[in-house]
């Protein structure tokens, strides 16, 4: 184990050098750019012998991750903001020809208003592309969620592509303290990519992304969702593997002081720390509050999520994206719905929040915490849909 | 925990100084944050960067309201940047200025704790030979709040230079220079 300081953005590229892809494709933009540029100066020194491929925008960078990969080349970009909602359309075309593919995702909030600063309108403008989705809470976790997630898209019950997301410029340009894994260690774990079928096997002449007729394409969409949920497995899996050898623990999510809890908050990235810390502060006060960091996002892990929260007085989903759809953010729309089945259930409130990288103070959460424990007061829900730190 | 805020425009190097700090408080074997916070990048734009020091593992991931010191690199910033703001008792404000101590606590708006006026220019062009002030502010504010030993700090900054300036080690000497006189010059 090394330690080390090292910034979100320079754990990711730290982590790619280590997994020495055959392929880089990529197109600058804040506040992931650092990533590209770093890989970049190992491409020059020699340290990684990947093929760099500068290309003119996200969508070109995008399609020449498919290109490459469908020739049976292990391939990675990195991202954000409207980076990704350009390659909007190539993402359903490279998890529908099942590549996988990495993107690491420094969330930022989509314009507009324009704005460099992190939320997760990206990102979340992605979750029904058919990608893996996991969330990283600091530096340490985006370096091992991508070293992990390259086992898990290559997987060959799952074979589709996964994007690791952490917070731009709150962990993308934080130094923190790391532990890094030595580069032997990672290069063992990760292994070599060995595609089942590619375009340069000379012994096997196949097709790419071809017309697919009504005769077929509801049957691509089924074997699609199969993979989907076969890659919940497989993130458990991989999850353990990781771990004998990092000794970090990384499942679906992570349950902090749930167990005994009434009130908990549901959130994912770099918020996750700081409302932690604000459980511990009530817990001081003799107040039974928990907190449950989601990692995973795509697939959904429903029924375990539903599992860790049904003895719950009342939780808050916290969305760091807005949806419009005037029912709460995205993540609270699935969490309720896992909920639903269950005999009994928690009261249940959204709160959008930091949006454009507006800041989460231990104060902010602290508010949270406060309307949960009147809910359980007054055994009323009240105004489902809420905003967090927002001038009206 | 130490929390320390820095204000600067964009180009001063507060945001290095913060990094640079992150660096040798690391390599004492602590937990380390430094990070910047960007409005419009744009040089000249103001900017704030944080450290935040523990000998423990750092949970929070917010800005820095109640800092223990704060540093700012340009004393154009003080009303603007209203940088007085939430520092903790015991603590202090470091300002790099050429003014008298009683013109900057006139513009501290009623500020009661401890402020040290240091002039970084001063220093910064007798040793580097430009105005670089960041420097000279991070070694004046490592030996007023004691976040290290000076002979520690001392190595550990040069090492971080040598990391840091790996493509133009011309500089480093200029630095070192910096660093020394003002760990002189500043009284704690």
């Amino acid at each position: 184990m090394i330690r080390e300081r090292l910034s979100g953005n320079e754990a990711v590229a730290t982590a790619m050098k280590q997994i020495n892809p055959d392929v880089v494709a990529a197109f600058p933009i804040t506040p992931s750019t650092e990533v590209p540029q770093y890989f970049s100066r190992f491409v020059a020194n020699g340290q990684v012998d990947t093929e760099f491929v500068p290309v003119e925008s996200e969508h070109s960078a995008i399609s020449a991750c498919v290109g490459s990969q469908a020739a049976g080349a292990r391939t990675m970009t990195a991202t954000s903001s409207c980076g990704l909602a350009l390659m909007h359309e190539i993402l359903y075309i490279a998890s529908s020809s099942r590549l996988p593919i990495t993107i690491s995702v420094v969330n930022r909030a989509l314009s507009g208003p324009i704005n460099i600063n992190a939320d997760h309108s990206d990102s979340m403008g992605a979750r029904d592309a058919g990608w893996i989705q996991l969330y990283s809470e600091n530096n340490q976790e985006a370096y091992d969620n991508l070293i992990q997630i390259v086992r898990i898209n290559e997987h060959k019950d799952v074979m589709l592509p996964g994007m690791v997301c952490q917070d731009g410029f709150i962990t993308s340009h934080a130094v923190e303290n790391i532990e890094l894994l030595e580069d032997e260690i990672v290069k063992t774990f990760v292994g070599e990519y060995e595609p089942e079928h590619y375009l340069l096997n000379p012994n096997e002449t196949i097709s790419i992304g071809p017309y697919d007729s009504s005769n077929f394409y509801i049957e691509h969409k089924r074997q699609q969702a199969e993979a989907v949920k076969n890659a919940k497995r497989v993130v458990m899996e991989i999850g353990k593997e990781f771990e004998a050898l990092s000794g970090r623990s990384y499942g679906y999510f992570e349950e902090y002081r749930l167990d005994d809890a009434e009130v908990a908050v549901v959130i994912m990235g770099s918020a996750a720390g700081t409302a932690k810390e604000t459980a511990d502060r009530l817990r001081a006060q003799g107040i039974k509050a928990g907190v449950l960091k989601l990692r995973m996002f795509r697939p959904f892990p429903g029924e375990e999520i539903a599992g860790a929260l049904s003895h719950l007085k009342a939780i808050a989903i916290m969305d760091r994206a807005e949806s419009f759809s005037n029912m709460g953010g995205p993540v609270f729309a699935e969490v309720k719905a896992a909920m639903y089945d269950l005999e009994t259930r928690p009261k249940m409130i959204d709160y959008i929040y930091g949006l454009g990288g507006r800041d989460v103070r231990v104060e902010s959460i602290k508010t949270v915490f406060d309307a949960l424990q009147e809910i359980v007061k007054t055994d009323e829900t009240g105004d489902v849909y809420r905003y967090l730190d927002v001038r009206e | 925990m130490i929390e320390i805020r820095w204000h600067g425009r964009g180009g001063q190097g507060a945001k290095t100084a913060a990094l640079l700090l992150a660096d040798v408080a690391f390599e004492t074997g602590r937990y380390v944050q430094g990070f910047p916070e960007y409005g419009p990048e744009r040089m000249g734009a103001p900017i704030t960067a944080y450290n935040r020091i523990d000998e423990d593992p750092i949970r929070v991931h917010s800005n820095i309201y109640d800092p223990n010191f704060v540093v700012v690199i340009d004393d154009t910033l003080i009303e603007p940047a209203k940088v007085a703001k939430g520092v903790k008792s015991g603590g202090a404000i470091l300002i790099n200025s050429k003014k008298s101590r009683e013109e900057i606590h006139a513009r501290l708006g009623g500020y009661k704790g401890n402020f040290f006026v240091i002039d970084a220019e001063k220093i910064s062009v007798a040793t580097i030979g430009k105005n670089f002030p960041n420097i000279p502010m991070l070694s004046a504010l490592v030996k007023i709040a004691g976040i290290m030993d000076e002979a520690e700090f001392v190595s550990g900054i040069e090492a971080s230079f040598h990391h840091k300036f790996a493509t133009k080690p011309e500089v480093i000497a200029g630095n070192m220079a910096a660093v020394k006189l003002t760990l002189q010059e500043v009284n704690a």
